[in-house]
């Protein structure tokens, strides 16, 4: 369409080396020129406005940055690879020589892997900003597992976005081979930043056996848009968690998509967001069960404050022939302010009988009975609430089971919550 | 060997529509196809003045630049709007005077479907008021003149725009505007008949209001709007139900209903819908596109209750405008699909005033190779403070070729709302089953034990003759499963 034709045409990229195979790129830029922007009238994006991204003029800018001691998360050992606006920094990442574990940026990747692993699931048809990711991709990291790796250090990534009007656009794949083990952090930032895009696909491959853990934060503080995409691929007996803490953001939206393709894989999504001035966090997830015998758990916490706007769409599938499916959905949000707004749309789409499944989605307040409990034992009313909060969304960082990652989360929690607590 | 799912499966199948039959009555109808010419036609032929005349045209102009919505998770081949008969009604030489003037054939229609319009044969206490609707008009209504003593009005719509006009003027098009979608203003277009029915201040219905909508002849559409206003403080409970004979074509239904409940009024509205569903191989069957919604004032309260188990597709969102203060909705829900059925059907609660609350309760049965999906909303807007709502969408599988879904959209602008969604899907537990064969209870019962267990909360909900009729119905929707 025109808008989008005009918008990706305002995108100047010269100098810079774009890693995805020309092909792919050819074939997302004529999508591009066919598809317009998501409106609200467009069913996935009922409650997500894009104009102010679809308005914006950006360019791919190559800055350096002196430090990211901020971002990186005390007490890991692992290997560190720091992305600033979609490009690599090798002189801020530390690429340690580990057994059974393969990773780099894709800038210093080989062809013959990007062609093999890239693009399996991403759906470009009619998918402005996937297109976008694949016509504009300037870096970002492959990682692959060896088959019966265990990789005992957390892999962190840091993405920071900075400058004024900048696109990062972020290609990250991830292979799990056999019987593999594995813990990825994904961190992003905004340092001195408005106005920037974030546009991100992460591609993720779980063979059989295998299981992978990604936690992801999304702090690119209220002026900036990140758009994020992951297309999950189970096999057999694999395992899959995923965690997203959404802390800051003008527009965040999640895509997780995840194909389940083996029989036994067990998923959990988990998704945890404090919003507030007029940050919009939209997150969207379809399980798709197409085998037998699987397990999926999510469970989606929010506190909403001041102008703020949250989504929460999750989608169960559970395809004709997938008997057997245990599949739990949970969504909780609690209203801090009356001019703060929730949207919760929790779908079970069940072709099959032998089935349980199920989906719950409250929406409400503090019990103000426990608010009156605490003060009446000399507790105020600012740390009642924050203990209340706490509690509430505690029980999705709960779920991290890598101790000093939960840590990590449940401090920057209280910083955005602005409480303490020994 | 016990009664395996397969055997179920087939009985479900084989079981017969007991509706089916189509009686011989000459009919006065207008030519097929739509056009200004039809909406003058029907007009004229019932003496319409000439505001609604005006309305129609309207509403005609509207539906023209409209498209068919295909958001819903239904798959049915459109119909074509120009093949369908928009008027008939069964001929009558004139008005019928009283109970004696209706024609033989007709009365054996309604003794076959179980209506009984005697007023002098009914037993005390279970006094229903009943409106017959077939095809394009209303045949016969009961208990008027005891209704009159009350300065209630029920009577059929063409009769209420002749007798009443201030008060259809009034009302009609308030809740469900002609504009409001597709099928709504094919309606507002090209509707015939249907019940309107009119309760005084402070005034409590003594008796069960019901109307019973049928289709007859082939080839046709129906089209019925009924409006129910409850003045102030008033009480009413409405019954709706409805069959069709078995035909190989499908029939489009397309009705309205808009319900007004004035401060401190309450409405009970129950459905018990059980249009031709077509047979076991999908064919025919009505299309039922139904608008139904109702506005609820201060202190107010509707109720909506519905044991669907007709129709090839049903596309149906019972709904409520809390407008007033301490306003209350309720929707209970039963949805049977079989064979080839499909419905996508729930409600909207779309709360506007302050202290509001709803409740929806909505139970989906799937067998066969149907689909059943409920679709909700319930919207909290910015000024209904402590607005309340609680939503429960169970879902029960039979067999493992058919789907069940749910699609609920909840929005939420206030900070002091409570809403509470939760829906499972799943089959009858093995155990159970298990259970009840070790107490000597035979796995057909054992099934039609659980079944009802699982639909009472709904059917608790309906007025005891209602109840039983719905509870038989689920049972021939389910033959061979329920006893």
């Amino acid at each position: 369409m025109e808008e989008t034709k005009k918008f990706h045409e305002r995108i100047t990229t010269d100098g810079y080396t774009l890693v995805l195979p020309q092909g792919l790129r050819k074939k997302s830029f004529e999508i591009l020129n066919e598809t317009a922007f998501p409106t609200t009238k467009t069913e996935a994006w009922k409650y997500t406005r894009t104009t102010r991204i679809s308005n914006g003029t950006f360019q791919l800018v190559k800055p350096e940055i002196n430090s990211v001691s901020d971002y990186l998360i005390e007490g890991l050992q692992g290997n560190v690879l720091v992305f600033v606006n979609g490009f690599y920094q090798a002189e801020l990442s530390i690429i340690k020589d580990t057994k059974g574990l393969l990773v780099s940026p894709l800038t210093e990747t080989t062809q013959e892997w990007i062609n093999a692993h890239s693009n399996q699931q991403v759906q470009l048809e009619g998918e402005v900003f996937n297109a976008l990711n694949t016509a504009f991709t300037t870096d970002g990291v492959s990682i692959e597992i060896a088959k019966n790796a265990i990789i005992k250090e957390p892999i962190q990534l840091i993405y920071v976005t900075t400058g004024t009007a900048v696109l990062s656009s972020v290609r990250n794949i991830i292979v799990a081979n056999e019987n593999s083990d594995a813990t990825i952090v994904m961190g992003y930032y905004g340092e001195r930043a408005d106005s920037n895009f974030t546009n991100v696909v992460t591609e993720i491959k779980v063979k059989q056996n295998a299981s992978l853990s990604i936690h992801k934060i999304q702090h690119e503080n209220n002026t900036n848009f990140h758009i994020n995409t992951e297309t999950v691929s189970q096999d057999r007996d694999s395992r899959f968690s995923l965690s997203t803490s959404t802390f800051s953001g003008a527009i965040v939206r999640n895509n997780v998509y995840v194909h389940v393709d083996g029989e036994n894989a067990e998923t959990n999504l988990y998704g945890l967001y404090l919003t507030d001035e007029k940050q919009l966090v939209d997150n969207h997830t379809v399980i798709d069960h197409k085998v037998p015998n699987c397990n999926s758990n999510e469970l989606y916490k929010g506190v909403l404050d001041g102008q703020s706007t949250g989504v929460f769409n999750g989608k169960v599938f559970v395809r004709e022939q997938a008997q057997k499916i245990n599949a739990f959905q949970s969504n909780g949000n609690v209203l801090l302010s009356d001019n703060a707004s929730m949207n919760s749309k929790p779908e079970l789409e069940i072709y099959a009988d032998d089935v349980k499944c199920s989906h719950g989605s409250t929406t409400g307040q503090i019990d103000e009975e426990a608010i009156f409990y605490l003060r009446a034992r000399g507790i105020s009313e600012k740390s009642a609430k924050s203990l209340m909060i706490n509690g509430f969304v505690g029980e999705v960082v709960e779920q991290i089971s890598n101790e000093i990652i939960r840590e990590h989360i449940t401090k920057l929690m209280a910083k955005k919550l602005g409480y303490s607590f020994e | 060997m016990a009664y395996t799912e397969n055997e179920l499966a087939k009985d479900l199948q084989n079981q017969e529509y007991k509706f089916g039959f189509v009686t011989n009555i000459e009919a006065d109808q207008a030519p097929k196809g739509l056009n200004e010419d039809i909406i003058r036609f029907i007009s004229a032929k019932k003496n319409e003045p000439e505001w609604l005349l005006e309305y129609r045209l309207n509403a005609f102009k509207t539906w023209l630049q409209m498209t068919e919505p295909e958001w819903a998770h239904v798959h049915y081949e459109k119909p074509n709007f120009q093949d369908i008969i928009y008027y008939s009604a069964p001929k009558q030489k004139k008005k019928y005077e009283s109970w004696d003037d209706v024609e033989p054939e007709l009365k054996e229609t309604m003794k076959k479907l179980g209506i009984s319009m005697d007023e002098q044969q009914r037993l005390t206490g279970t006094n229903v008021a009943v409106d017959f609707v077939m095809d394009s008009v209303s045949v016969a209504t009961s208990f008027k003149a005891k209704l009159n003593e009350l300065g209630i009005i029920f009577c059929s719509f063409s009769d209420a725009v002749q007798e009443h006009p201030e008060l259809v003027k009034k009302y009609m098009g308030t809740v469900v505007p002609h504009t409001d979608n597709f099928y709504a203003a094919l309606n507002s277009a090209v509707f015939t008949d249907g019940s309107f029915c009119y309760i005084p201040k402070g005034v409590r219905c003594p008796m069960e209001l019901s109307t019973y909508f049928r289709i007859n002849e082939g080839g046709t559409g129906q089209f019925e709007r009924t409006l129910v206003v409850a003045d102030e403080g008033a009480y009413v409970s409405y019954l709706e139900g409805c069959t069709a004979p078995q035909r190989d074509e499908n029939q489009l239904h397309a009705a309205v209903v808009e319900l007004i409940a004035l401060d401190n009024a309450e409405i009970k509205y129950s459905t018990v819908q059980n249009w031709y569903p077509g047979d076991a191989e999908g064919k025919g069957g009505v299309f039922n596109f139904v608008t139904k919604r109702g506005l609820c004032e201060k202190n107010a309260k509707i109720s909506w209750t519905q044991v669907e188990t007709g129709s090839a597709v049903t596309w149906k969102y019972p709904s409520c405008i809390l407008k007033g203060e301490n306003s209350i909705g309720e929707f209970y829900s039963v949805a049977v699909t079989n064979n080839y059925q499909q419905a996508d059907t729930g409600t909207k609660m779309i709360h506007l005033g302050k202290n509001t609350k709803s409740t929806i309760i909505s139970k989906g049965i799937s067998a066969g190779k149907s689909h059943n999906s409920y679709r909700g909303l319930v919207q909290i807007h910015k000024n209904a403070a402590n607005a309340r709502n609680f939503s429960q969408c169970d879902s029960l599988l039979m067999g493992d070729t058919c789907g069940a879904h749910t699609f609920p959209y909840i929005e939420c602008k206030n900070s002091s709302a409570k809403i509470e969604h939760e829906a499972t899907t799943s089959k009858i537990g093995e155990d159970q089953i298990f259970y009840c064969l070790q107490r000597g209870i035979s796995e057909e019962k054992a099934i039609s034990l659980i079944v009802n267990g699982y639909c009472k909360e709904v059917l608790n909900q309906l007025p005891m003759e209602f109840a039983v009729e719905a509870q038989k119905l689920l049972a021939i929707s389910l033959e061979g499963s329920v006893g």
